[in-house]
């Protein structure tokens, strides 16, 4: 099986979907001929032509309207906003039109794009190329959120998302394009090809939206993540010895509320970890769904693990970044309460 | 009754292409370059509907010969021009100095401005010092001509304990209030209606003080380019708005951003504003040009757009290798050439200046920058930065609040 880095495997993604489906037109700033700033789409304005495949205005608002309008038309839309920190000029498209255009036009109008946006930090990106904004759209109805972990999931879940009738808005952890980063910063880099989801199958499969992974079975507690902070929770555990279980919950919007509440109703201790910052951050929205489902099973206060509540620092990142002692101090202290 | 239209053609969409690709020979033949000296010079109060002409002319002062030459031609000594020179020199050799740290491992990143030090130079000369400045982050020649000492900006870009704003900005992202320069932001665009709003103020509170803003090409497709316009438009706020059309917004050409039928500075005649269109690479015509903009509006004449037409000559940024997507001898032949070598040889011409004199300006300034570099760190590097950790939670707010507190607590306890 060919072995892919993430960014391989979004790329693939791309490539089976414009090969499969003539409506989908990939577009974003400089997605065309160069193949974007990540190189993502590398290659496909050259197989596919520049109809199907090309640069857009730097307008990240003008990108997610036409993307609609293309949309209503019938084609289906993938577009890249350049880094997940400069959607903000789309975000009344998003919210007050790509989400609601079905139920206002009482479903005579839809918009299935998919809006392919780099996230996270970890690479001295500063303020303005480090943010996790997921929160602010897992909290509009009329979205989904999906943020992969894997290379495997990223190809599976790009071309579940791009299928999807509904907008979906995908956050790629830019931080994990190259290699699963565990959170130790000054350790050498590990590939992806050193690991198994860095296996992926060259044509078309979907993993459905709204379904976790189970990424590490265990019995004691129960870590809830996703994202670049997955590889980190896995490190943690390893690190603290603790036999906890490790979901990937790959979707925010729809979740799999009955996947977290399966585990922690098992476990009886929850761990919520994520890059972005606490307050009203998606761990909130996780923690009510776990007291609301698991309350009478749990054994200790639910712990989340968070950015700070300030903007991402440039030279202060490794202080910032949520890392994995943090996240073993949160395990432990979920183990000693009973 | 409905209507069809009988035997309609398959639409086309355009998609626009740059003219040269990688192993295209550089071709700028379809580029037609007015000569020096032959436009007027209206009035700066002229009524806009009479300067429609301007954002498809060229102004040019600097002629084939290195003459100065026409109405444009600015009233501006020769020992002006030398520090301008100077500036320029000292930018170019800053923004080379800092892309070597960079690669070395002491930045994370870095811009240089390579090829548009007119730009910021001339402009930052044309202006009041205590004019109100809202760049990107191509414009470091403003900074520089305005005296910001370097080892603050070289401090910036290495993130250490001897940067002002704390090592919290990526590199480039300069804030200098002492400089009347404003804090940068990564998001292209969003500045160019606040400078309009701090020129409103001021006209507000019947200050003198103007405000000018930098933004490129590309970022001309930002909503808030049109926000700054329609503003700027309407309550004529003393206010220049500048776009560097340096034909490249990362990979894509200027027709991406809708350079291809239309210039830049015509945007300003849908908006009834007065626009220029400016050799950038003219020394002496980008300082006219903007000190024509500044009387504008010194005069409560209105807002003008000046497009400054240059080309990005250096990679976009230090993590940008330009040879993907334009031919690799492109920049050398711009036919415009470049803002040192054009300003020298007008002060040769002049008598001002000479060939030895350069050289021994060049070894002046690359040992200014060495020094003040080696100065800057000495106060750390990126991954040894020495910043407090503490300030992490600092100036998210005036005071901290009580989350902030706890949380500043909980990252000294668990490292
Ligand atoms: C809102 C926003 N979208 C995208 C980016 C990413 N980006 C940074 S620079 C750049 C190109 C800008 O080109 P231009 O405006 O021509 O300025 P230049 O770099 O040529 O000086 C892009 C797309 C950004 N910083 N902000
Ligand atoms: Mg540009």
């Amino acid at each position: 099986m060919p072995v892919m880095n993430m960014i391989q495997a979004i790329n693939s993604a791309l490539d089976v979907m414009l090969e499969r489906d003539d409506d989908v037109v990939v577009f974003g700033e400089d997605v065309g001929y160069f193949g974007g700033v990540f190189r993502a789409t590398a290659g496909l304005q050259q197989k596919y032509g520049r109809m199907r495949v090309f640069d857009t205005p730097i307008a990240e608002g003008g990108i997610v309207a036409t993307a609609i309008g293309m949309g209503a038309y019938g084609l289906r839309p993938v577009t890249e906003i350049q880094f997940a920190d400069y959607i903000y000029p789309a975000f009344d498209q998003l919210v007050s039109e790509a989400a609601r255009l079905r139920y206002r036009s009482g479903g005579e109008f839809w918009a299935p794009l998919t809006v392919r946006a780099p996230c996270g930090g970890g690479i001295y990106g500063g303020p303005t190329h480090s943010q996790s904004p997921e929160s602010l759209f897992t909290h509009v109805c009329g979205l989904k959120t999906v943020i992969p972990s894997t290379p495997y999931d990223a190809k599976g879940l790009l071309i579940a998302a791009i299928e999807d009738d509904d907008p979906v808005i995908f956050f790629e952890p830019k931080r994990l394009y190259n290699g699963p980063f565990d959170g130790h910063h000054d350790r050498p880099v590990t590939p992806w090809s050193k690991h198994a989801a860095s296996e992926v199958p060259d044509g078309h499969y979907a993993i459905p939206l709204g379904k976790a992974a189970v990424v590490r079975p265990g019995s004691e507690v129960t870590v809830l993540a996703y994202g670049t902070m997955v590889h980190v929770a896995l490190a943690a555990v390893h690190e603290s010895g603790v036999d906890a279980e490790v979901i990937d919950l790959r979707t925010l919007m729809p979740l799999d509320i009955d996947g977290i509440a399966a585990s922690v109703a098992r476990t009886g201790r929850c761990v919520i970890v994520h890059e972005a910052t606490r307050t009203s951050g998606f761990g909130a929205e996780l923690m009510a769904v776990v007291q609301e489902r698991c309350f009478w099973n749990l054994q200790a206060p639910i712990e989340r693990v968070t950015g700070w509540d300030v903007p991402y620092p440039h030279a202060l990142e490794w202080d910032y970044f949520p890392g994995p002692d943090r996240v073993a101090a949160a395990l432990k202290r979920a183990m000693e309460t009973s | 009754m409905n209507q069809f239209v009988n035997n309609a053609q398959a639409l086309r969409l355009h998609i626009p292409e740059p003219q040269c690709r990688p192993g295209d020979a550089p071709d700028f033949g379809a580029l037609r370059l007015p000569p020096a000296g032959g436009l007027p010079r209206p009035g700066f109060t002229a009524d806009e509907s009479t300067l429609r002409h301007l954002p498809y002319a060229l102004i040019r002062v600097l002629d084939d010969d290195d003459a100065a030459v026409g109405e444009w031609r600015p009233n501006l000594g020769l020992e002006r021009l030398c520090e301008g020179l100077r500036a320029m020199m000292l930018t170019r050799a800053f923004d080379e100095a800092m892309q070597r740290a960079q690669r070395k491992g002491k930045a994370s990143f870095f811009i240089k401005s390579t090829g548009e030090e007119a730009v910021a130079v001339a402009q930052a000369y044309a202006l009041d010092a205590r004019d109100m400045l809202f760049p990107s982050y191509r414009q470091q020649g403003l900074l520089i001509a305005r005296g910001w000492p370097i080892e603050q900006m070289m401090c910036q870009i290495l993130s250490n304990s001897g940067d002002q704003l704390k090592g919290r900005q990526l590199p480039t992202m300069y804030s200098a209030r002492e400089a009347g320069v404003f804090s940068l932001s990564g998001n292209l665009g969003t500045q160019f209606p606040q400078a309009v709003g701090w020129a409103m103020a001021s006209a507000l509170r019947g200050d003198t003080r103007i405000a000018a803003s930098w933004v490129g090409d590309g970022t001309t497709a930002e909503a808030d380019f049109h926000h700054a316009l329609t503003f700027a438009s309407v309550y004529r706020a003393p206010v220049i708005l500048n776009v560097v059309n340096n034909q490249w917004a990362i990979s894509s050409f200027a027709g991406i951003a809708g350079g291809e039928r239309a210039t830049f500075a015509a945007r300003a005649i849908g908006y009834g504003m007065a626009g220029l269109r400016v050799d950038g690479n003219d020394f002496l015509a980008v300082h006219a040009a903007t000190q024509w903009a500044a009387e504008r509006a010194r005069a409560n004449a209105g807002a003008t757009l000046i497009e400054l037409y240059t080309y990005r000559a250096a990679a976009h940024s230090t993590s940008d290798d330009p040879s993907a997507y334009r031919p690799r001898e492109e920049a050398a032949q711009w036919p415009l050439g470049d803002p040192i070598e054009r300003l020298k040889r007008h002060l040769i011409r002049c008598e001002a200046w000479s060939e030895s004199r350069q050289q021994a300006l060049q070894q002046e300034v690359d040992e200014q920058v060495r020094a003040a570099l080696r100065q800057a760190e000495s106060l750390g590097v990126i991954g040894d930065t020495r910043i407090e950790r503490d300030s992490l939670f600092d100036d998210v707010y005036k005071t901290l609040p009580a989350h902030l507190q706890a949380q500043r607590e909980q990252l000294r306890k668990e490292g």
